[in-house]
């Protein structure tokens, strides 16, 4: 697929901007700080309904300005999808698909997909659980876009059952009584719906694993081979396994909730569940957040993108991808070697401040963003 | 801002559930530009709804008297209860004309977000009423979604001692919505393909 119209209005630096692009290869060249990001950073967010690099809306609204607007042109095979995007913070977005009346905007998950890489990219190794939880979500939400409500349930689940035992703590610090029927319920909630997001993830990491391990090999010959291991915090450590099927996942988990109980109420949180997971990635047998070089932990985080592009292209058709300055990252042999990786994909939009970051083997139609501007070369 | 009525007026209304800023403004300069009889009739609505009407002294229902229209009506079943959130969702009920028994109006669902736990519900109310042995079953009619979910959960373990059958609406209705939005025949069907829960 690829995206053939981008239209932004009041987003970020853009007053209004509109971009025709075709399938192959472009590339956004403009000196730091002109708004390239800002143009890639939209098309994630009509694929994943997220950006990269806030966790609210209001930074996307430009300033002074009430809302955003993101329109984009997606096509597929020989289909055309539109997609229109209110982005108003503090309020429920607005989409539209094919200009038709406003859907929730979750219904338009699964429309675009892409996969964007990011200088960010290296705090998927070096960087907390949460980084690589979101990877893993992002990817199972792109695939399966169903998940998204299974991810909903279980933030909505962890948010009452987290005010819950808020209350409670306090309560008991003034020794007041508390009544906990009504956490057994929420225990048992969070065991089925957290057992559905743990299952998923489990599922995707073996099916990362060899993709990860042959994207590795292909960006470099240094360390390896790159292991996967989800760590699940309904176990007690790394030795236990972590049960596959839903129904023993739940066990384990009730389980979890049940140790953990006391430690719970003391401390006002949730302390088990798949929010509290991590996907922990080895070099061999060493962990690769304290001992992987700066190239090593580039590569493996670069094999962590490319392998979530040949799942979802496997489903079907090239996701859009997107390498957004990430070669001024790297040195020149890892830059061919990805460029070697990616050029074929169905589309590819590529950044940079300094165009001679960019290998030859991705020139393509270029565009030059200026300061509230882009203009096709 | 506006001058002390008009301000006043506009602050009450955005107080109601689901009117923002703007739309107090555009109701309360409607009103201003109103008939006043038209006006009239509509402080009269209001103060008679607050005078007139209380809840049903057995179910919680909305009702005029001590007791509601269905709980004082003799040939509605008193064996069966059926468990709802709130009076609106007894209205979406009865319209499927499937259900000849009781209800019981918690006021409301469980959800420690909002502050409301087992205690803040019309719960007592209800162990009251299934404690002489007259009612055989209780359907759970909690909306679908997670709060509604929680609390069926709650007191169907609540319950459970008692032995009575206790059923929870048919899969069918959509997920995650209010029970007064689902449709007739919807409704209808989950009432009538009532499943028994049996933890
Ligand atoms: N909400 C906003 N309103 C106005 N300008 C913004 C907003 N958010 C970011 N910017 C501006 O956008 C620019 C950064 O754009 P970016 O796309 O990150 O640049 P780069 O080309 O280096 O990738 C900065 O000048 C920043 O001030
Ligand atoms: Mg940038
Ligand atoms: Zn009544």
């Amino acid at each position: 697929m690829y995206v053939s119209h981008l239209q932004l209005a009041d987003y970020r630096s853009y007053p209004e901007v509109y971009l025709e692009l075709g399938p192959g290869i472009s590339t956004f060249v403009g000196a730091n700080g002109t708004g390239k990001t800002n143009l890639v950073e939209a098309i994630g967010y009509v694929a994943t309904l997220d950006s990269h690099r806030v966790s609210t809306d209001a930074p996307l609204v430009r300033k002074g300005a009430e809302r955003a607007v993101v329109r984009a042109a997606v096509v597929r095979g020989d289909r055309t999808a539109m997609i229109d995007l209110e982005i108003t913070p503090g309020k429920a977005n607005r989409a539209r698909l094919n200009r038709a009346p406003a859907t929730r905007p979750r219904e338009i998950l699964g429309i675009l997909r892409a996969v964007l890489f990011a200088p960010e990219d290296l705090a998927l190794v070096k960087g907390d659980p949460g980084e690589r939880r979101r990877f893993l979500d992002e990817l199972l939400v792109a695939r399966a876009p169903r998940l998204a409500g299974v991810r909903s349930d279980y933030d909505r689940v962890l948010k009452q059952r987290n005010a819950l035992l808020k209350s409670a703590s306090a309560s008991l610090a003034k020794r007041r009584d508390v009544d906990l029927s009504t956490l057994d319920v929420w225990d048992e909630h969070l065991a089925t719906a957290g057992a559905d997001l743990i299952a998923a993830r489990l599922s995707l990491v073996s099916e990362l694993q060899p993709l990860v391990a042959k994207s590795y090999a292909e960006l470099t010959s240094a360390g390896g081979p790159p292991v996967l291991q989800y760590r699940c915090s309904a176990v007690p450590d790394d030795a236990t396994p972590v049960p596959s099927e839903h129904p023993q996942l739940v066990d384990t988990l009730r389980a979890a909730l049940r140790d953990s109980r006391d430690q719970e109420l003391q401390r006002g949180v949730g302390l088990v569940g798949p929010h509290r997971d991590d996907l922990r990635l080895h070099l061999d047998d060493l962990p690769a957040k304290g001992y992987a070089s700066q190239g090593e932990a580039w590569s493996y985080a670069l094999s962590l993108r490319l392998a979530g592009f040949e799942l979802l292209r496997a489903d079907g058709d090239d996701p859009v991808l997107i390498l957004d300055d990430v070669f001024a990252e790297l040195d020149a042999e890892r830059r061919r070697r990805l460029a070697e990786h990616v050029r074929y994909a169905e589309q590819v939009l590529v950044s940079a401040a300094v165009p001679d970051d960019i290998p030859d083997e991705l020139r393509g139609a270029r565009f030059v963003v200026r300061e509230g501007g882009v203009t096709r070369e | 801002m506006y001058e002390g009525a008009v301000q006043n007026l506009i602050d009450e209304l955005g107080r109601l559930p689901g009117v923002g800023p703007k739309s107090a403004q555009r109701i309360a300069f409607h009103l201003l530009a109103a008939e006043t009889a038209d006006v009239k009739r509509l402080t009269h609505a209001l103060t008679e709804v607050k005078e007139r009407v209380r809840f049903c002294d057995i179910c919680g229902n909305v009702s005029e008297e001590e007791e509601c229209r269905i709980c004082r009506d003799a040939r509605r079943d008193g064996a069966v209860i059926c468990v709802v959130e709130e009076s609106k969702d007894v209205v979406a009920i009865e319209r499927t004309r499937e259900y000849r028994g009781r209800y019981h109006v918690l006021g409301g669902a469980i959800s420690p977000i909002e502050g409301v736990g087992p205690d803040d519900l019309r719960i007592k109310e209800l162990m009251a009423r299934l404690s002489d042995g007259q009612v055989t079953e209780l359907i759970l009619a909690t909306d679908p979604n997670l709060e509604g979910e929680a609390t069926a959960t709650y007191l169907a373990r609540l319950v459970k001692p008692m032995g009575l059958k206790v059923t929870r609406l048919a899969s069918g209705l959509p997920v995650g919505g209010d029970l007064e939005y689902a449709d007739e025949v919807t409704l209808g069907r989950a009432f009538e393909g009532r499943r028994s829960l049996e933890d």
